[in-house]
């Protein structure tokens, strides 16, 4: 489990003057499950091109089991990919698309039947070798894209938001088997996807992407509860995010708010009283206080829906900050322009860097 | 229900009607002169002008004697060799155009299309200037003392082929450039993905992809090759001698009808062998509707 298999190191990339990665890190071990997280423009496609080789990074460089592998042609690393739209040959059959690989490594005839045929079991789509990718279903081709990838046994699988044209119910399902099959082979996944749900359900670890550098890089558990950016904590946690200033404190931050003062735990904060502090707190951490109560800050109702099984009461802050609050049960009797105060627990709240002071070039 | 059925049943009639003038046009103009020249090809020879209406085979018993096989053969190789070097170059260059940005693209459609513009027999008389002794190409050849003397290219064999190619290769280009630019190339990435160098990538995927339209280029260029007989006058002089030169010499020079005719019709037979043969190998049905 601990050996190393993949490394990127600073690697750079630009297209036409436009830097799409400023400095990607990552080493992943064997058989590790790494997301890379991010919505769109975010670098992460162009990160996965560049571990198949299929893109040349301008700086940096990228190891393979401890080789350099950084001007190696895609066809001489031992590296597969799941392309977003599977890109299966529309002129071969299942069989055929998935010996593909089998053949041009000049496998005997038996093997390379043998062996798709475990892989098509491992996919569950026995009895379908024959059919023409035309005839497969979108969950069908996808388990055959990933068939056809992984026969050749590569040291790393890269998968570019595999489940992304899949609809949810399907997507759940393939989530699931995907982290089976992934436990099943002990073959590294890089994933790609925007969908913080899936990352969160599958990955080892998650390397949240913006602007092409990795805000964070760490466990489900990590980058959920003590996300290291303001960024991170709304991306992945839909947390609020307020920013105050720091009227002093331990271990305990007290920070002072138009109106009020909340409070957060320091953890490893360096900054002092005075400072600018910005805070995630996550909705439904957000206690709902009556307008006469001393504790909190006070803020207006702005809106109050119900969505998801959870009520959500947006208000805004005197600063014109909006903060949500989630809480179960479907009956409220705030209306908008309604006068409330709003408090956390310290422990609740995460301090974050602020936008401003993430390096995005 | 009854009432949409019986509307849907009469705009079809409609249609029908409209597309009526066609089928006359298409009986009157094409199937008509076919069937008339497949009869003429049966009847005999007038002594001075014309023909008799008696029934002979002696016109496709002419055929037999082996200066028109030869004709036949060839102008068969002929078709074969254009189409042959025009696949390929007509491949190289609908490839190269597919893979250029969109506006180089549209630039370079229309470098093919413009010769299209002007008549194809003043382009040949190009070619006469080009291929005359101490032409375009000997003053070239002569100044860069690549050659010493005049070629004397023209009314040489190399000199139609040459004619031939330049003709029909816009229609092989554009063939290929039409399925090559429809191609998915995420499919050769994953080609490479899954080990395939740039080489086999291109042979197993690409060319396997874009085949309907380099075949469609085949039979574009191989069809009217075989017919041309123009390029062999105007760059052949008298030394090529092809079926369609031997047509047109029969049936404005020697104004034996039914002769012409005849040859006409085995080169139509001829053809249509030739490319049912083609499909047949290349199974070509089974590519349809892929692309």
């Amino acid at each position: 489990m601990e050996e190393t298999i993949l490394v990127l190191d600073k690697i750079k990339k630009s297209f036409d003057g436009v830097s799409v990665l400023n400095g990607i890190d990552l080493e992943a071990k064997r058989g590790e499950f790494i997301t890379l997280l991010g919505s769109s423009g975010c670098g992460k496609t162009t990160t996965l091109r560049i571990i198949a080789g299929l893109e040349s990074p301008d700086s940096g460089r990228v190891l393979l089991s401890g080789a350099d592998v950084t001007d190696t042609e895609p066809n001489h690393r031992n590296v597969n990919t799941v392309f977003q739209n599977y890109a299966l040959f529309p002129h071969m059959n299942v069989e055929t698309n998935i010996a593909y690989s089998l053949k041009l490594k000049k496998k005997k005839a038996p093997e390379i039947k043998k062996t798709v045929a475990e892989a098509l079991a491992l996919v569950q789509l026995e009895g379908y070798g024959k059919r023409m990718p035309s005839e497969l279903s979108g969950g069908q081709r996808q388990r055959v894209a990933i068939a056809r990838a992984v026969v050749n046994e590569p040291e790393v699988l890269l998968l570019d938001e595999p489940l992304g044209a899949l609809d949810l119910k399907l997507r759940r399902q393939m989530q699931l088997e995907l982290k089976r099959l992934q436990q099943t082979l002990g073959i590294t996944f890089i994933y790609i996807t925007h969908d913080q749900e899936e990352a969160l359900n599958m990955s080892d670890r998650i390397a949240v992407m913006r602007g092409g550098v990795f805000e964070q890089l760490g466990s489900p558990a990590e980058i959920y509860e003590l996300p290291r950016t303001a960024y991170v904590a709304s991306f992945v946690g839909s947390a609020n995010i307020l920013t105050g200033r720091c009227a002093g404190g331990g271990d305990t931050v007290a920070v002072d708010f138009p109106g009020g003062t909340g409070s957060a735990l320091r953890r490893d904060w360096q900054g002092r009283e005075g400072d600018s502090v910005t805070l995630a707190v996550r909705s439904e951490n957000v206690q709902l206080l009556s307008s006469d109560d001393s504790r909190g800050i006070p803020a207006a109702v702005t809106e109050t829906r119900f969505a998801g099984g959870m009520l959500r009461i947006s208000s805004k802050l005197e600063d014109g900050t909006e903060v949500v609050i989630s809480r179960y049960g479907i009956g409220t009797d705030l209306v908008s322009g309604d006068a409330i105060r709003i408090d956390w627990a310290a422990e609740n709240a995460v301090i974050v860097l602020p936008d401003s002071e993430v390096a995005h070039e | 229900m009854n009432n949409s059925m019986t509307t849907a049943k009469r705009r079809n009639r409609a249609l029908a009607l409209c597309a009526a003038p066609l089928y006359v046009f298409t009986l009157l103009f094409v199937l008509g002169p076919l069937i008339y020249m497949v009869i003429l090809s049966f009847l005999t020879r007038a002594e001075v002008w014309g023909v008799v209406n008696e029934f002979t085979f002696k016109n496709y018993a002419d055929l037999l004697q082996p200066v028109y096989l030869k004709t036949f053969g060839e102008s068969l190789k002929l078709a074969l060799l254009t189409t042959a070097i025009d696949m390929v170059l007509g491949y190289a260059f609908g490839y190269f155009m597919a893979r250029r940005p969109p506006e180089k693209r549209r630039l370079l459609l229309l470098l093919v299309m413009v010769p299209f513009w002007t008549s194809s027999l003043m382009r040949l008389y190009g070619w006469v200037i080009i291929f005359r002794a101490n032409g375009t190409l000997d003053t070239v050849l002569m100044g860069l003392h690549i050659t010493k003397e005049p070629l004397k290219l023209l009314y040489t064999y190399p000199a139609v082929v040459v004619g031939m190619i330049y003709a029909l290769l816009p229609f092989m280009i554009l063939s290929v450039y039409t399925s090559v630019e429809k191609m998915d190339w995420s499919l050769v990435e994953a080609a490479r993905d899954l080990g395939a160098s740039p080489a086999k990538a291109f042979l197993t995927v690409t060319l396997k992809l874009t085949l309907p339209g380099l075949l469609t280029g085949v039979i574009l260029t191989f069809i009217p090759s075989i017919g041309l007989f123009f390029v062999a006058d105007i760059l052949g002089g008298n030394k090529v001698v092809l079926v369609g030169n031997v047509i047109q010499e029969q049936l404005m020079k020697v104004h034996n009808w039914p002769f012409a005719a005849a040859m006409a019709v085995v080169l139509m037979a001829m053809t249509s062998l030739m490319i049912f043969l083609y499909r047949k190998i290349t199974h070509v049905s089974e590519l349809e509707g892929m692309v």
